[in-house]
């Protein structure tokens, strides 16, 4: 393929630049670029012109194969603009539309220049074609990628943020677990609190599965493993919030929780102080004081 | 070095493993042990095994044989110090060393060894 063909349109570009411009981002326009606020007239006017310009540096040598090097910063470019759409929540049409609609200018502009044959015509339509198809689904796949990184950085977040250690007192923690335990979250879960045992130097961990949907056989498994983990590095575990109907389908799979067991948080914490020594008692004072105050109010 | 030092203290024994295990190495320190525990009339055996990155089955395996062993010459193990990821690789391999007790740091192992002793003490007096 010569690169003279696109060398031509290239030059139509130059020449023409100032009517294919405001073509292109009129079509944008229609399409509904503006529509949703998401992006400036003037973001999208600058996106445009340099997008035109470094795909018309490319015509000028790079022919009708737009893997060429010529091409390069122009896919670079549209990588950008589509990464920055997809995580400003564009739809995918929408993005794509970005590229598409230039065909139209293009081909208006080469049907307003007499001087060509038909035959370098049809050619020359081919060839914008097959560039721009190229470039779309090159923008396509940069706003797939942007989507599925944001999916995964979600999915880390939310593994991280729902597996939080509290310290309930000095040398007592809790984990309140949330959601289905699974081997990967059990990891995290483990070596989370692990470390946490370590770095508190906590004597004392209370489970809390309140918020575990459902306990099956492979759940009680992972519990297992963590307490049996947390009892080689020296620490106690308590397993608290278990409901009455996770507690019944524990006894029918016929599993054995051979670690202690409380039904809230609050029984696990009792037993939790009363094992480091300490106890929960009401301030007397306060009590006698109310009582004072209501004998006075009688006298 | 082909030998782990076995230190007095009190009425226990404090065993610190600071170099990689290997078999051998492993051996000879549950002979060493038996002998001491017998030889001294020790109480209880802390084994603080917080510098020991890497545990294989036959190390876990030694170190439930340590515990039944002293449980018969009547005196408690204490493993101590176990890092996060040796306790998990531990329960990964199946070995929760059921008859082994477990600490998080030296002080509070030999805590756990003097409070059995007392109790056992205390038990005693309460006999004559």
């Amino acid at each position: 393929m010569a690169a003279g063909d696109t060398a031509t349109i290239a030059r139509l570009v130059t020449e023409n630049e100032n009517e294919i411009l405001p073509e292109w981002i009129n079509l944008q326009k229609q399409a509904g670029a503006l529509q949703t606020g998401r992006i400036k007239e003037t973001e999208l006017q600058t996106q445009s012109r340099e997008f035109l310009h470094l795909l018309r540096d490319g015509l000028a040598k790079g022919g009708n194969d737009a893997t060429h090097a010529s091409y390069g910063p122009a896919r670079q470019f549209l990588g950008d603009v589509s990464r920055s759409r997809a995580l400003q929540g564009f739809s995918p049409t929408e993005t794509a539309t970005f590229v598409f609609s230039l065909k139209q200018p293009l081909f208006n502009t080469m049907n307003r220049d007499k001087t060509m044959s038909p035959a370098a015509l049809a050619k020359m339509t081919w060839d914008i074609t097959l560039l721009l198809d190229e470039l779309g689904l090159n923008t396509f796949e940069a706003y797939q990628k942007t989507r599925e990184e944001v999916i995964l950085r979600q999915q880390r977040e939310i593994a991280e943020l729902s597996t939080p250690v509290v310290k309930l007192w000095d040398g007592i923690l809790a984990l309140p677990v949330i959601g289905t335990l699974d081997s990967a979250r059990t990891q995290v879960v483990m070596e989370n609190l692990l470390q946490h045992i370590v770095d508190e130097g906590a004597a004392i961990a209370i489970i809390d599965i309140t918020g575990v949907p459902t306990v099956d056989t492979l759940t009680a498994q992972h519990l297992l493993k963590t307490v049996s983990a947390a009892r080689l590095m020296g620490a106690e575990c308590i397993i608290s919030g278990i409901r009455p109907q996770i507690a019944q389908t524990i006894v029918h799979l016929g599993v054995e929780l051979n670690v202690v067991s409380k039904a809230t948080l609050a029984d696990a914490f009792a037993i939790a102080l009363k094992q480091t020594g300490r106890s929960v008692t009401k301030v007397k004072a306060v009590a006698e004081k109310a009582d004072n105050r209501a004998s006075e109010k009688g006298n | 070095m082909d030998r782990i030092p076995i230190l007095k203290l009190g009425n226990a024994l404090l065993v610190t493993i600071q170099v990689d295990m290997h078999d051998r190495l492993a051996t000879a320190l549950e002979q060493d042990l038996t002998d001491k525990i017998v030889t001294l009339g020790a109480k209880g055996v802390l084994i603080d095994i917080s510098a020991l990155e890497i545990v294989d089955s036959f190390i876990g395996r030694m170190l439930d044989n340590i515990a039944a062993v002293s449980r018969i010459l009547d005196a408690d193990t204490v493993v101590v110090g176990m890092r996060p990821a040796v306790a998990i690789t531990l329960v990964e391999l199946g070995l929760s060393l059921s008859g082994v007790k477990t600490a998080l740091n030296v002080e509070r192992g030999m805590a756990l060894i003097s409070q059995k002793a007392e109790a056992e003490d205390g038990h005693a007096d309460g006999e004559d």
